[in-house]
């Protein structure tokens, strides 16, 4: 059942992200295309989340594979959440989810897989608000990642720039400041919770642990030099890519230990 | 009841012709009232671009000869420059008037509004209501499908976007205008139609800039104070007749101190330039010259163009529907009398079978009264849609002859 509902979720993300890019060559069908695909993709998700959770009778999402899983969900999640009226911030955002969602199930987290030995409590405090931030960071960075495209168009002074309008560059640093502000605490009460864990359990800080914390800092110095520098526009985005480099990092790069 | 076009517009008759034919809203709903009188319906659209009445009468030819003879009374030499269309071709015409593909700037918005005040002036009917509320859908139609309306066509309307795509909503936001002359006037407007604020004129002569200022709602300065407002402003737009630049990138590079990174436009409309370009290298800092900005019209132009042929292909489609309905109209009489006709066979009979129906409960009468309607409505399906379909292919009256023809249907149904 699990698989039966992995394939459309997949196809419809793919799909979206190929009509995104339509969608930038001509707006107009492959745009609302790519919305229905992401909306579709979204719900196939959603339920094979479901159908997952149902199986274990719990929190499925602890190993490395499965909280990618839920990543990605988060990630279309928060992305559906501010989609209206930044159509083409789809065209940063799907593709990386239909990647991550292939990668995700080659590592087996979008099957039904054994139950966790932690509680579902703090599996849910810990796993759930730690990935919560990681996919408004995610968001963050991509909205960054278009602002930077859209302040360069305006500085080589693009003839195109009025025929294929996109939001402008004070909106989208505000809209990506106020997503860190949103995913920062998030981000900060999952630490606390984990390394209350991990202390109270006498275990050591491994690399994912050591590269969170080093994450924390860098999207915290990114609120803190906005406020007490004026690090906006240009320089704030150039952080925040910085900081969605460490999430990619820990989510793909480190050794999968941490989620045994 | 047919539909006939007269009317003259940019592409027939020079500007000097036109305004002596324009009508406001009020006259135009007069002469449409006047045109209605025997029994039909008129509508006027008159714009700085075209004077157009639409007439649907029985008698087409008088209808257009009336339409003429009204223009021409109001300017004689008219007539030399009025085209007639009618039926199809004039709705066709005015689908692509509401939806700018017969304006001077292809795609241009306003027209669309001047279709809906001249209809809602106009004398309508049947005919009218149809033509003109088609012609509106297919105007938004057009608006919603295509990018042909969303990229400005003048330079002063291409720096309001601009600021936009740097600010997004303009509401509120700071406009520090630089010359008080008609160029910074005209390309205000277009920033105050976008909710910005003019907040400071600046001009040699300070007279002058007391003037602009007073009209905005501004504080007026003398130039040499220009860069202690630099600080607040979000858009400043220049057009001095200064020989040199009234504003450096070192000034421009002090006030970015006290903006704390938020972005700041600059548009430089004069010839010589006012502003150095320099300006454009500092970090959050956008300069556009006129040369910028008239590039980036005409790129939109093109844009529009282009657009333009998908804008076509949905007004001919929308076109097509009106002609579909309009045709259809002759054969509409024809099908009512067969529906009546069918239907009043069917009720003969059940009253014929009323004795055997007696004896049958109630939804067993249900049932077969039902089943007669289903056979009547089955026989009658196709004959009506090739009715329709030959209505659509000009063959309408043909077929509805023979239909009456072969069913003897009476002449007094007609």
């Amino acid at each position: 059942m699990a698989e039966l509902l992995f394939w459309p979720a997949l196809l419809c993300y793919g799909e979206a992200a190929v009509g995104y890019l339509g969608d930038m060559r001509r707006p107009g069908a492959s745009g609302r295309a790519a919305i229905w695909g992401v909306r579709l993709g979204w719900l196939a998700q959603t339920a094979l989340l479901g159908v997952q959770a149902a199986r274990v009778d719990g929190f499925p999402w602890s190993t490395w594979a499965g909280s990618l899983n839920l990543f990605v969900w988060f990630v279309v999640t928060v992305y559906l959440g501010v989609r209206r009226p930044y159509r083409l911030l789809g065209l940063a955002v799907m593709p990386l989810a239909a990647i991550l969602l292939v990668v995700a199930r080659a590592g087996g987290g979008t099957g039904v897989g054994a139950r966790s030995h932690y509680s579902n409590l703090f599996l849910v405090l810990h796993v759930g608000l730690v990935l919560v931030a990681f996919a408004g960071f995610t968001l963050a960075a991509a909205l960054s990642a278009f602002y930077l495209w859209q302040e360069r168009r305006l500085k080589r002074r693009a003839v195109t720039i009025l025929r294929r309008p996109a939001p402008s560059l004070a909106t989208l640093d505000r809209l990506a400041s106020r997503t860190v502000l949103v995913s920062l605490p998030a981000l900060t009460l999952g630490l606390a919770v984990g390394l209350v864990r991990l202390l109270s359990e006498g275990e050591r800080v491994d690399a994912v642990v050591a590269a969170t914390a080093v994450t924390w800092f860098v999207w915290a110095a990114y609120l803190v030099l906005r406020a007490a520098r004026g690090w906006t526009g240009r320089r704030a985005a150039y952080v925040a890519l910085a900081g969605f480099a460490l999430v990619i990092v820990i989510r793909l790069a480190l050794p999968a230990a941490h989620f045994a | 009841m047919r539909l006939v076009l007269v009317g003259t517009s940019h592409h027939h008759a020079p500007v000097e012709l036109r305004e002596r034919v324009a009508l406001d809203r009020e006259r135009g709903a007069e002469l449409a009232a006047r045109l209605a009188a025997a029994g039909g319906e008129a509508v006027c659209l008159s714009t700085c671009n075209r004077t157009e009445l639409y007439v649907a009468a029985a008698d087409v030819d008088a209808a257009e000869q009336a339409a003429v003879a009204a223009l021409a009374e109001i300017e004689p030499e008219v007539e030399r420059a009025l085209y007639r269309l009618r039926d199809h071709a004039a709705a066709l015409h005015l689908f692509r008037v509401a939806a700018g593909l017969d304006s001077l700037i292809p795609g241009e918005g306003e027209i669309l509004g001047q279709v809906r005040t001249a209809y809602d002036a106009g004398t309508t009917g049947m005919l009218l209501d149809r033509v003109f509320r088609q012609a509106l859908h297919a105007g938004r139609k057009v608006r919603a499908q295509t990018a042909i309306g969303e990229s400005p066509a003048s330079v002063s309307s291409a720096a309001a976007a601009l600021a936009e795509q740097v600010f997004g909503d303009l509401d509120g936001r700071s406009i520090l205008l630089v010359g008080a002359g008609k160029i910074s006037e005209q390309a205000a407007r277009n920033l105050l139609n976008r909710h910005a604020r003019i907040a400071f004129v600046a001009n040699r002569t300070i007279d002058h800039a007391q003037d602009l200022a007073q009209r905005f709602g501004a504080e007026p300065l003398p130039l040499d104070r220009l860069e202690d407002q630099l600080a607040s402003a979000d858009v400043v737009v220049s057009s001095t007749s200064s020989p040199g630049f009234v504003l450096d990138a070192a000034t421009v590079a002090r006030a970015l101190h006290a903006r704390r990174g938020r972005q700041l436009l600059l548009i430089d409309l004069a010839v010589p330039r006012d502003l150095d370009p320099a300006i454009h290298d500092l970090d959050g800092c956008y300069l556009y010259d006129i040369d910028d900005l008239e590039a980036i019209v005409s790129e939109t132009l093109a844009g529009r163009r282009g657009e333009a042929e998908r804008a076509e292909a949905i007004v001919a489609a929308e076109s097509e529907k009106f002609h579909e309905w309009h045709a259809s109209l002759d054969v509409v009489p024809a099908i009512a009398s067969l529906r009546a006709h069918a239907e009043e066979i069917r009720e003969a009979e059940l009253r014929k079978a009323e004795g055997t129906l007696g004896r049958l409960d109630e939804s067993q009468r249900r049932a077969v009264e039902s089943m007669t309607a289903q056979i009547v409505n089955k026989l009658l399906h196709l004959p009506i849609v090739r009715m329709k379909q030959a209505a659509a292919a000009a063959d309408g009256v043909i077929y509805a002859e023979a239909v009456r023809h072969l069913f003897g249907l009476g002449e007094d149904e007609r």
